[in-house]
């Protein structure tokens, strides 16, 4: 059974153990454009200094501080960018998400077991660690801040260029960043986490503004019906996906 | 104490698969049952109805139908001489809580053993000799035979409204089933169930290796149904959030929708919910329970008095009460004395994953949970263990229980983990490729055991379960070589990419990576009460009104899904107290 498994370290394991065996050399094929929404590439990356990506609607987080949200605005813009592929995280609302998210017991620890004592041990045995979900977004975002200002001449995470920021995360998903009070690594795996969560979630939560994530990948969301389609083979799954509220994308 | 309940024939903690079945049969013999739940009742309606049931975030990151962690988990070790830590985000495992327990989450793989699984130990020796079983092994032979147990099978299945196809049936071979399975007395319930992609390329794949595909018995209902209890069942629609969420459609067969509805109208059952048992309570000699002390929903610790108590709490829980209750001595690996705890073993599971171009419709987002195609070839007697260099075997499969985005997009290896790439691989993946998987025995160990943990505790103030696992050479090399073959297999089906996880020499057990809920033993069944905490009849062999009822029992693990074994031994079970027990109390097997 090895059902799909949403833990960071479950998918950083995956991607690490995998070995691969070509057997013909995967072809690029285009999306077919018919079944998938296509967006326009965005140029900002030639840009020497980051374009503050826009959060859909008039959202205001009530979890997040003003420069975390700006921090998250600019990690969500580098993570999933808006591009030639499909719609990117911010786009589709996916700070909205989190700091949403931030406010369920989830993300206060209520389904993990918290009590110490908090020892290391091997990666095999995952999370040891006493924060919470909430905290370690927070500690974590406002260590790389920190890092940030002092590093580039006071100047904030999202208001690096776009290349300095995406060194910056991925030197955090290495672990190679050393920040005070919290391992990057561990940051970095839970805010991706997170913001995959977001973006493929269904839009009721927050992120994956009219299921733009899904019909990227052509899923066709909470239909939860297919028996009609189990033995096809010939043609591609045609119907848009549906989300929680009976709403078609 | 202040809050004492009357006395009652029979308390039974733990309403899933087990708690279920015992419940079903002692009422039936008229006794007065009382069950005693942690977690809350729970139904179809309202609990598991669209469109709420599916929606992922809720199912696969917030693990609403799953156990929390908070109050109650196990620490895990590797080695005898490391300290333990706490299990503290669900991953390999995923013990249920609430009315149907992991009986209402499950998948629906419904197997039954084969007749030389029975007899593992003695099996592997005649055929290798006993040097060929490494000296830490400690696997023995279950105290019954396939025989004993096939008309429970056969009733479980008939229950559960298990699709598929008779391999063997009155010793003759049937078309289009298992050839190497146990004789059954007659065809499933219900055909098996239609084929998605993966399970059609499968048939293509394994007939070149020159292997006997056969479709995997699936409790996901493949026609209308109503069971020998009378409770209806519809056909699976296929909805694709089956693994970890309860089933919208009356399709999935659960101890919520194939029991409970006929236990709930009884007048001698009560079902108790939000009922934490603490502990079993023995008379001074410690020969008898009494009953259980439950915390109920107020948090008032309540005593229930009972002439039987039935352990059906799931394995590792029921382990865990009886180390916490003092019935039986507790093993020690040091000196191999002691019985509770002895033998705990897992699964082998590993899986290959098929990447294909986009003419290739895999939609893995249809998924039935337990469906799919597998075949025997590499499993029991059919493996030569001398030519592999292992003990034990296994069986491939593809099955397809449903994929989402939130539960993850396998992607090929090599791809980035964020940015423009990683969405490309994604989106090209996720309609075109499919897994395959390889679930192999687990053999136990002496140093493979379940004890309590000197330091942590859960929410109620009791030491932790401490699981003391990982993988041994043996299991390793199973890995390998099962791996390999179902690579083989999977290059016959031309994929543009595949990838494979077998375990690499050395490798340790890894508790965030969820591999089955499959925990087997602690609290086995055998004929010599100084190697098993239970005899044949999952009675304790210190306690005799206390029967431990579960995949606690197995003396170590075979290839397949264990709760076709487990309802089949919890019917075995309510037998012998129906008929041997409840006439003359005592032990039912003289020590
Ligand atoms: C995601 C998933 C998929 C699975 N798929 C398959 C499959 O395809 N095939 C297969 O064969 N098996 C599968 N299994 C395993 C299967 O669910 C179990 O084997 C089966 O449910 C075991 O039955 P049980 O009665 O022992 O335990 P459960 O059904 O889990 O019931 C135990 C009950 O006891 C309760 N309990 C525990 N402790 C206490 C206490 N102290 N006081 C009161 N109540 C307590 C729990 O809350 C629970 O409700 C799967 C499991 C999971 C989680
Ligand atoms: S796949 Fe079928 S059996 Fe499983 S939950 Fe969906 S409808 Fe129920």
């Amino acid at each position: 059974m090895f059902d799909d498994d949403t833990s960071p370290a479950r998918r950083d394991f995956l991607r690490k153990s995998l070995t691969l065996i070509p057997v013909v050399t995967l072809a690029s094929a285009g999306l077919p454009s018919s079944t998938f929404a296509q967006t326009p590439a965005s140029d900002a990356k030639q840009a020497s200094t980051a374009v503050p990506a826009t959060v859909p609607g008039d959202y205001k987080p009530t979890f997040f501080t003003p420069e975390e949200w700006a921090f998250l605005v600019a990690a969500c813009d580098r993570l999933i960018p808006s591009d030639q592929v499909g719609p990117g995280a911010v786009e589709l609302g996916v700070p909205e998400f989190l700091d949403r998210h931030m406010q369920t017991p989830y993300a206060n620890g209520g389904i993990w077991y918290m009590q110490g004592p908090f020892l290391e041990a091997a990666p095999e045995f995952g999370y040891q660690g006493r924060l919470n979900l909430r905290e370690t977004l927070r500690i974590g975002i406002k260590a790389i801040d920190a890092y940030s200002k002092k590093s580039f001449s006071g100047k904030a995470f999202a208001e690096l260029s776009q290349a300095q920021q995406e060194d910056l995360l991925k030197s955090a998903e290495s672990g190679k960043l050393v920040l005070d009070d919290i391992s990057s690594k561990l940051f970095f795996t839970n805010l991706l986490n997170e913001v995959r969560n977001g973006y493929f979630a269904d839009p009721s939560h927050g992120g994956n503004k009219n299921m733009g994530a899904w019909k990227m990948i052509g899923y066709p969301g909470m239909r939860a019906d297919y028996m009609d389609w189990i033995t096809v083979r010939d043609k591609p799954y045609p119907l848009p996906p549906v989300d929680l509220s009976g709403r078609r994308g | 104490m202040a809050n004492a309940k009357a006395k009652v024939d029979a308390v039974i903690v733990g309403m899933g698969w087990t708690g279920a079945i015992l419940a079903k049969e002692l009422t039936d013999a008229g006794l007065h049952v009382v069950v005693l739940e942690r977690g809350a009742d729970r139904d179809t309606q309202p609990d598991f109805a669209y469109p709420k049931v599916v929606d992922e975030l809720e199912g696969s990151v917030h693990r609403r139908y799953l156990q929390s962690l908070a109050q109650e988990t196990v620490t895990v070790r590797h080695n005898l001489t490391s300290t333990a830590v706490p299990y503290r985000q669900m991953g390999s495992f995923k013990p249920g809580t609430g009315v149907g327990g992991a009986g209402s989450h499950w998948s629906g793989c419904h197997f039954r053993a084969l007749p030389e699984d029975f007899k593992l130990r003695s099996n592997v020796e005649q055929r290798y000799g006993a040097s060929f079983i490494p000296s830490d092994m400690s696997i023995q032979d279950f105290p019954v035979s396939y025989e004993d147990l096939e008309p429970h099978f056969d009733h479980f299945e008939y229950v559960c409204g298990t699709s598929g196809k008779a391999g063997v049936i009155s010793g003759v071979k049937q078309a289009g089933g298992n050839p190497f399975e146990g004789s059954r007395s007659r065809e499933f319930p219900l055909g098996p169930n239609p084929n998605y992609l993966g399970a059609e390329m499968f048939y293509k794949g394994a007939r070149e290796m020159g292997w006997d595909p056969y479709p995997i018995p699936a409790s996901n209902a493949s026609a209308p149904y109503v069971n020998p209890y009378s409770c209806q069942m519809g056909p699976c629609n296929a909805c694709g959030f089956c693994s970890d969420y309860g089933c919208l459609n009356y399709s999935k067969a659960s101890p919520n929708i194939s029991i409970l509805p006929v236990l709930r109208q009884r007048k001698n059952f009560e079902l108790r919910t939000h009922a934490q048992v603490l502990k079993v309570n023995l008379d001074s000699d410690g020969k008898k329970a009494t009953g259980v002390t439950y915390l109920d929903a107020q948090g008032r610790e309540v005593e229930q008095q009972a002439d039987l108590v039935l352990l059906c709490a799931f394995s590792l829980y029921n382990v865990h009460l009886m180390l916490l209750s003092g019935i039986g001595k507790p093993y020690d690996p040091q000196t191999g004395e002691g019985t509770i705890g002895r033998n705990y073993s897992y699964q082998n599971l590993n899986r290959v994953v098929l990447f294909f171009g986009k003419e290739v419709q895999a939609n893995q987002f249809i998924g039935i949970g337990g469906a799919g195609t597998t075949m025997d070839n590499l499993n029991g007697n059919q493996l030569d263990n001398a030519k592999a260099g292992f003990v034990g075997g296994g069986i491939i499969w593809a099955r397809q229980p449903g994929a989402g985005p939130v539960r993850g997009i396998n992607v090929p290896p090599g791809t980035p983990n964020w940015g423009t790439a990683w969405k490309q691989a994604a989106s090209d993946a996720f309609r075109h490729s499919f897994y395959f998987e390889v679930q192999g025995a687990c053999m136990s160990y002496k140093q493979h055991y379940l004890s309590l943990d000197p330091t942590y505790k859960d929410g109620f103030g009791r030491p932790l379960l401490r699981m003391n696992f990982d993988w041994h050479d043996n299991e390793i090399k199973a890995s390998q070589y099962l791996v390999g073959k179902a690579l083989e297999m999977s290059k016959v089906l031309n994929p543009t990419a595949m990838a494979g996880d077998a375990k690499k020499s050395g490798e340790h057990y890894n508790i965030t990576k969820y591999q089955s809920t499959h925990t087997c033993g602690g609290a086995i069944m055998g004929s010599d009460p100084k190697t098993s905490a239970l005899n044949r009849y999952l009675q304790s062999w210190d306690v005799h009104n206390v029967f431990a009822i579960g995949a606690n029992a197995f003396p170590q693990n075979n290839g397949y899904n264990p709760t076709g074994m487990v309802g089949a031994l919890a019917y075995w079970s309510a037998k012998a107290i129906r008929e041997q027990y409840l006439k003359n109390p005592g032990p039912l097997v003289q020590a």
